[in-house]
């Protein structure tokens, strides 16, 4: 492949694209962009073919590649660090300064004479927090821009072989690489002496099945090697003893996908975007009670207040906003004083949460806390790889813990033992999913203490969630009588007549929550104490 | 050189972990995943210290010294730390030590001990496995397990069978054959090196329960009599019965590994079965003494003492020699000699006898 040849692909393909045109499917999450989003990683998914290379280099692909392979690799790791890029796989580190390790580690070793590779490049597609398909969006939707980014990296770091680690429960991904691959190798694109240089990489592609913590780049290198995946203390750091030994570079997917942009439209162009310290988009999977749910990508910086209301169109069915959980089950779950807070690495760790790699979680009012931090610590525990104490014996303790304050049967002790739980569990566990486990807890408990307390002291779970800790109670002061909970109820225990205010049989209620959802006068109250139909069985 | 603090105090050392340099230099931590002759797993999280300038406490077993590093080995974060990981180890352990095969030799029980924890502050769950005694030489109390992973290390790392792994995750995650069988049906050959290095009562010797604590018995390294390898190892004897063979970790022939006939094959030592005197073909001595003889526990056997028995043996070999020539003899002999008994065993065929027709059991 020449640099002449490569433009006569992109000429062809664009006339062709432009005939042929692709639009975004109807029925996909990812939505055209809405007013607020900057789309840098996403500009190409929906509108190429992702299975024709060709529409990939009309959009200008492969360029940046060229361009980068005639500059020096010290080169090309000073403008990633200019760009200011920060992984967007969770931590937040800098890509040129993980390849500049990477480099520094191939250099001081002697270069291998058995015909292995140097070092590696691995993309990281594991994608395991519940609710996130950011990644799944650029690898299904614009997979050679992952490839060039890999490539733009391995060149960088030294590396000459690259694995992208995606899991099983992404077939659409995993086919449309195993066709981007060999399109890509046919055009000489990857493959040996790129572009007529001295630079040889290829790429493979690895399955994961679905481990949460395969995703934590010790275990994700563990589960290359053909074992199970377990976190792997730290030093040694993969940029110097990684896959098989050999110095590696872990990169996520939005990451590397975010490359080849920076080489095409320089670092300036890419620093110009987000905050001081956290610069360029970051894409989001909103989800929860939020009116317009999906994958956006916005600037740095930008507020959780625009996201949710001027992106995500506000709360669902008018209620209240009460927090938002961003990072995924390690992050924070942030209430309301933080809506104004600029979303970028420092703030949201300031906050206590984590960028994470960008799930979106709004909660409202009928959102109980202690519910969504037992929600998540289920999680952790479940995913846990089970190898050092405090995570895989702490978190079940923590989740007992919560799981007994949301059946009425938290005791004032709990609540003590909750924060020694979090504070030990975040210090002495091997890896960031057990120090993270506890984020959840730790910042609901700092930003929710009353409902904790209500559900630990009264049995009183405040939003209405925890079964057995409320009732239902019809306002006499604001009910109109409309018999809209009447009709909704399913047991028929509603009384009242027409345009008279109702009533709840109290002792044949079971608590189902159809009438406060069916009322929309907001006459319907949430007061503590169970029904005798609603009442848990006794603990033993 | 690297010059580091540790405690405050200046200690060069050339190189290695915190826990080497530590040890190196006096200072002892804690560790309950580490084995010497393992490869480090920062697993258990008991030797954590603070290393100034880390957000989260470090392992020593696995963090590498560097250069104007300040170590706390013992500071009172560090210490809290490692009581609130034995807290929730005891609280998912059967606190049973009075009927426990390795109390007195558990570093579990020893660390609990030493850090004082009494009760633990959590309720929870325990596991609940049955204790599984359906295989042959090892017994695995998987409630006693504390998920160090030692066992599976040596399998891989001495052994090389690899015949267990760790199956499931979180709380349900469990040391297992594939497929959770027994031993005997999967690739384990009973090394019994995983119980070796089982730092509790998770895995222990099926044949050795009951007959002596470490407190009771006495440990004489000596020689494996089996095969020609020489594999050292402990006998440990109370009141002069052999109750258990343990690894030797400090010796040259085979730095603690074991075969299953070198680790469990002790019983024959005190069986009435043993052979303590020569035996004859009652035939033979009928021929040789004209009389009956002393009858044996042997059908067609008399027992005879060893100049008797020589002597028989010695005229057979040399009528055989006469009659049909020396390569009319051909002699095999035992690996569970010594070097010296099989040097004089050739020297027995090749000079007295005149034969080269000898060879050895461990050549096969
Ligand atoms: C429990 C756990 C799960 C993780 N899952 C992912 C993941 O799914 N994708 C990812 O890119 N990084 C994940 N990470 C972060 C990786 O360890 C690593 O930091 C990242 O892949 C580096 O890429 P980056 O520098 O481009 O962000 C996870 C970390 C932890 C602790
Ligand atoms: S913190 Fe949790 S996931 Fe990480 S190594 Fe420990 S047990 Fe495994
Ligand atoms: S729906 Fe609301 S306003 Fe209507 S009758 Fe029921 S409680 Fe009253
Ligand atoms: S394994 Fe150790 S701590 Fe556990 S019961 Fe046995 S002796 Fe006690
Ligand atoms: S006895 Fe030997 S082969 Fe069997 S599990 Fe233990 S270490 Fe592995
Ligand atoms: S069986 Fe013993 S060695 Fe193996 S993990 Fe459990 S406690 Fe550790
Ligand atoms: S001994 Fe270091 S973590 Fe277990």
């Amino acid at each position: 492949m020449t640099l002449k040849e490569l433009e006569r692909i992109r000429a062809k393909a664009q006339k062709e694209l432009a005939v042929r045109g692709v639009e975004i499917p109807p029925d996909s999450e990812l939505k055209p962009p809405r007013p607020g989003e900057v789309r840098v990683v996403l500009r190409n998914c929906g509108l190429i073919d992702p299975e024709r290379i060709e529409d990939y280099i009309a959009k200008d692909g492969y360029f940046a590649l060229y361009k980068v392979l005639n500059m020096a690799p010290e080169q090309v790791i000073d403008e990633a660090k200019r760009s200011g890029l920060r992984g967007r796989g969770g931590a937040g580190f800098p890509p040129g300064q993980k390849w500049f390790f990477a480099r520094q580690a191939v250099a001081a070793r002697p270069a291998p004479t058995d015909g292995t590779p140097p070092a590696y490049l691995i993309c990281n597609g594991d994608e395991g927090d519940p609710g996130a398909f950011m990644d799944r969006a650029v690898l299904e939707g614009d997979p050679n821009s992952v490839l060039e980014g890999m490539a733009i990296a391995a060149y960088a770091m030294g590396a000459t072989q690259g694995y992208i680690y995606v899991r099983a429960e992404y077939p659409v991904a995993v086919e449309h690489l195993r066709t981007a691959i060999p399109q890509a190798r046919r055009l000489g694109l990857l493959g040996k002496n790129i572009f007529g240089k001295d630079f040889d990489f290829d790429v493979d592609i690895r399955i994961g099945a679905g481990a949460f913590v395969c995703g934590e780049e010790t275990a994700l290198i563990d589960s290359i090697e053909g074992r199970r995946g377990e976190p792997r203390p730290r030093p040694p750091f993969p940029a110097v003893s990684g896959l098989w030994g050999k110095p590696t570079s872990v990169n996520n997917v939005e990451t590397l996908a975010n490359v080849p942009q920076i080489f095409l439209n320089g670092a300036d162009w890419f620093a110009a975007m987000g905050t001081e310290k956290s610069k360029g988009t970051k894409t989001f999977a909103i989800a929860g009670k939020v009116k317009n749910a999906g994958l956006i990508e916005v600037p740095m910086g930008i507020t959780m207040r625009e996201i949710i209301y001027d992106i995500g169109g506000g709360i669902l069915n008018k209620k209240k906003f009460k927090a938002a959980q961003t990072g995924g089950p390690l992050g924070g779950c942030l209430p309301a004083k933080y809506l104004d807070t600029p979303i970028d690495f420092e703030s949201l760790a300031a906050a206590g949460s984590l960028m994470g790699s960008g799930g979106l979680i709004v909660l409202d009012e009928n959102d109980c806390m202690v519910d969504v931090a037992r929600f998540f610590m289920d999680f952790t525990q479940d995913e846990s790889c089970g190898k050092c104490p405090p995570c895989c014996l702490g978190t079940k303790r923590l989740l007992e813990i919560l799981t007994r304050m949301t059946q009425a049967a938290g005791t004032a002790e709990d609540m003590q033992t909750l924060e020694y739980l979090t504070q030990n569990i975040a210090t002495a566990s091997l890896c960031a999913l057990g120090q993270g486990s506890v984020n959840p807890v730790v910042t609901t408990m700092r930003h929710f203490r009353d409902e904790y307390e209500a559900h630990v002291n009264e049995k009183f779970c405040p939003s209405g969630v925890c079964k057995g800790m409320f009732h239902y109670e019809i306002l006499a002061d604001v009910c109109n009588g409309c018999g809209a909970c009447r009709k909704k109820c399913p047991d028929k225990v509603i009384k009242g007549d027409k345009k008279v205010v109702h009533e709840i049989d109290l002792p044949n209620c079971i608590v189902c929550g159809d009438c406060y959802k069916a009322c929309k006068f907001e006459a319907i109250a949430i007061r503590p104490g169970p029904t005798p139909k609603s009442r848990l069985p006794e603990r033993r | 050189m690297t010059t580091l603090t540790i405690n405050g105090k200046m200690i060069e050392a050339p190189g290695g972990t915190i826990l080497e340099v530590s040890q190196a230099n006096g200072i002892r931590i804690p560790t309950l995943c580490h084995h010497p002759a393992l490869a480090p797993k920062g697993a258990c999280r008991v030797c954590l210290v603070e290393v100034k300038g880390s957000r989260v406490l470090q392992p020593a077993c696995t963090f590498p010294i560097s250069e104007g590093m300040e170590v706390q080995t013992e500071s009172p974060k560090v210490r809290a730390a490692r009581k609130f990981v034995l807290e929730l180890l005891l609280s998912d352990h059967p606190k049973d030590c009075m009927t426990c095969e390795m109390c007195g030799n558990c570093e579990l029980q020893d660390l609990i001990y030493e850090y004082g924890v009494k009760e633990t502050p959590f309720v929870g769950e325990q596991h609940e496995y049955p204790l599984d005694d359906r295989d042959p030489f090892i017994i695995r109390d998987m409630e006693k397990c504390i998920r160090c992973r030692r066992c599976i290390r040596a399998c891989d790392e001495i052994q090389a069978v690899n015949a267990i792994t760790m199956i499931n995750r979180g709380f349900r995650s469990k040391v297992a054959t594939s497929f959770d069988t027994r031993l005997q049906d999967s690739n384990c050959v009973f090394c019994g090196q995983c119980i070796s290095v089982c730092p509790t009562g998770a895995l222990t010797e099926k044949d050795s329960h009951g007959l002596g604590r470490a407190w009771q018995t006495t440990k004489v390294t000596t020689t494996c009599p089996y095969c020609g390898v020489g594999c050292n190892f402990d006998l440990n004897v109370r009141d002069g019965k052999v109750v258990k063979v343990t690894s030797h970790w400090n010796n040259p022939v085979n730095k603690g590994a074991l075969c299953v006939k070198g680790r469990f094959g002790w019983q024959f030592l005190h069986s009435p079965d043993r052979l303590t005197k020569p035996l004859m073909k009652s035939s033979l001595w009928k021929e040789r003494k004209g009389t009956e003889g002393a009858p044996s526990r042997y059908e067609g056997f008399v027992e005879t003492d060893w100049e008797t028995a020589l002597d028989a043996v010695a005229e057979g070999l040399l009528t055989a020699k006469s009659e049909d020539g020396p390569d009319a003899v051909g002699i095999l002999a035992s690996a569970k000699c010594t070097n010296e008994e099989n040097y004089l065993i050739q020297k027995l065929a090749r000079r007295e006898i005149g034969t080269n027709n000898v060879d050895h059991c461990a050549r096969l």
